[in-house]
């Protein structure tokens, strides 16, 4: 055994080491951060060690009812992120077959792309109040046209002889639409959506910490203003454990329904 | 011209006075703008293709030959002239055009079965009566077996000869096919050159194939049509007397050797004409 080949360019490696090499970075960190708070190195106020936050997430749980903050947060994060979808691929659909779609769409969306949603916060308060619509307006502004302008990308990059291809065995400009344009973007679709969530999980944290009495991003909001440090840490690992499984579900999806992509996701 | 040669030429002529064009294109030329310079694609070209017959267009790429197949199958409109199929005027792409690419085309999300019969379902042909003619085509390329798999999973040669199934299974008016065995290596190009033979004529389909390659024009064609770059336009009709059914054997006989012979003089001699016009960019006829 040469460890010589391991270290050749973008060579294979075992999938033992390489699931290996993973589980030691983890437990790695994990050991560092045993050190620096057991061993007193560093003080509780800035980082607690593990069992203060599993003692905090149980306290959450049992008494400061973080279900409910979790089901308020998800609850936003999804109608923000289904209503931009809804309205932002069928347009960036568009935009990708037709010039005449993109010429009227396009200036707009590449202008208010680049206004940043948090900065929208105390417009969306003045218009439309501090309830649920108001955070679920960020969410929208976040994620609405990023997914146009990908999916218009996505769709204008299905290939041209494809679309030949259909019309020379009889498809009209309908038919070549649907059945070779929508099926052939679909996996870039997914792509899209899957990377447009975790960005309105981001705009969703933003939205809570201004004018907001429920959420994750408030609870983390509440814990430092009481100096409860392992609170804010709770909720950080609370929303990246809830990325981690729409992320694996987005994954389970997309082999499901592309099953002749060879190899599937990564 | 050898004795042999005029014989076999008689006979063609017989056969050619017999059949109606079925494909006329007529003074078909192409040109667009490219930096405000018109560029001219393809020069005035006029020919056509006979009932059941197996043409090749021969020529070097950037020649326009490709140009010619689009505008047959209606992809691409021909600045000047038309072309007529059937005696009737086309307009746009349609069904009755078959077309190969050399590219690999077969939508990806489809099984096998899927691709051959997507024409068909456009059509609204009911399932059973599908199902009968993809399994005759997959017998056809010799892919029994292969139907429920995705294109993914196929070689090259796999994925071409079902890219054939596919056009045929539509049962075009003729089958247009260009540079279809130009991504393959060498070997599976022979294979699928006399498997392409033995569809054609189970099938009697009219075909125009184009190729650069000069034994794949001579071997598969009744006729061949040389074209020559810059600006692309045919420069000769070579009609090829091999009698059929071909084997690769041919590829040695000394009447193909005397036709090669022919057709590479006739691009030597264009060759030099245009590398002595534009000798001084550095232009040269290998690079064409």
């Amino acid at each position: 055994m040469q460890v010589k080949q391991y270290f050749k360019l973008k060579e294979n490696i075992p999938s033992r080491l390489y699931i290996g090499l993973g589980l030691f970075s983890f437990g790695a960190l994990f050991l560092l951060w045993c050190i620096l708070t057991y061993g007193g190195h560093v003080p509780a106020l800035f980082l607690p060690s593990p069992t203060d936050i599993a003692q905090q997430f149980w306290l959450m749980v049992t008494e400061m009812n973080l279900f409910s903050d979790i089901v308020a947060s998800v609850y936003r994060v999804s109608a923000g992120f289904l209503l931009a979808s809804i309205i932002g691929v069928p347009i960036g659909l568009l935009m990708g077959s037709f010039k005449i779609a993109e010429g009227l769409v396009e200036p707009i969306v590449g202008f208010v792309r680049y206004m940043p949603a948090s900065a929208f916060i105390p417009l969306l308060i003045l218009w439309i109040g501090i309830g649920d619509l108001q955070k679920i307006a960020v969410i929208f502004i976040g994620t609405f046209f990023q997914q146009v302008l990908m999916v218009r990308d996505v769709t204008k990059n299905v290939s041209q002889e494809l679309i030949d291809t259909s019309y020379t065995l009889g498809a009209t400009q309908k038919a070549a639409f649907l059945k070779v344009v929508l099926p052939s973007a679909l996996p870039g679709i997914m792509d899209t959506l899957r990377i447009t969530l975790g960005w309105a999980w981001t705009y969703l944290v933003v939205a809570e910490l201004v004018a907001a009495s429920s959420g994750l991003g408030y609870m983390i909001m509440e814990s430092q203003r009481f100096l409860r440090t392992a609170g804010i840490i709770v909720g950080i690992l609370v929303i990246g454990l809830l990325g981690l499984i729409t992320d694996s579900l987005f994954k389970a999806a997309y082999n499901k329904m592309f099953p002749w992509l060879q190899g599937g996701v990564e | 011209m050898t004795a042999i040669r005029k014989e076999y030429l008689k006979v063609i002529d017989g056969y050619s006075q017999k059949a109606e064009p079925k494909l006329k294109v007529h003074h078909v030329s192409k040109t667009f703008a490219q930096k405000g310079q018109t560029i001219t694609a393809l020069q005035d070209t006029t020919f056509d293709v006979r009932e059941g017959e197996f043409v090749t267009i021969l020529g070097p790429s950037g020649c326009g030959k490709s140009t010619i197949l689009k505008v047959i199958a209606g992809l691409t409109e021909p600045s000047s002239g038309y072309v007529m199929l059937n005696d009737r005027r086309i307009f746009g792409p349609g069904s009755d055009r078959g077309m190969v690419f050399q590219g690999y085309t077969l939508f990806p999300w489809l099984t096998v079965e899927q691709n051959i019969g997507f024409g068909l379902q456009l059509k609204g042909m009911a399932k059973a009566e599908r199902k009968e003619i993809i399994e005759h085509y997959l017998h056809l390329i010799g892919l029994n077996g292969f139907g429920r798999m995705y294109p993914n999973n196929l070689s090259g040669g796999m994925k071409q000869r079902v890219a054939i199934a596919r056009a045929l299974a539509n049962d075009p008016e003729v089958l247009l096919m260009d540079e279809p065995f130009g991504a393959l290596d060498a070997q599976t190009r022979t294979v699928m050159q006399e498997l392409l033979l033995n569809v054609w004529e189970e099938s009697k389909k009219t075909i125009l194939f184009v190729t650069h390659d000069i034994d794949e024009a001579i071997f598969m064609g009744d006729r061949v049509y040389v074209m020559t770059a810059r600006p692309g336009r045919l420069k000769a009709e070579i009609p090829v007397p091999i009698p059929r059914p071909r084997e690769f054997s041919v590829k040695t006989s000394p009447l193909f050797m005397q036709l090669k012979a022919e057709i590479l003089e006739l691009i030597r001699e264009e060759s030099w004409k245009a590398a002595s016009e534009v000798g001084s960019k550095g232009w040269s006829p290998t690079t064409a």
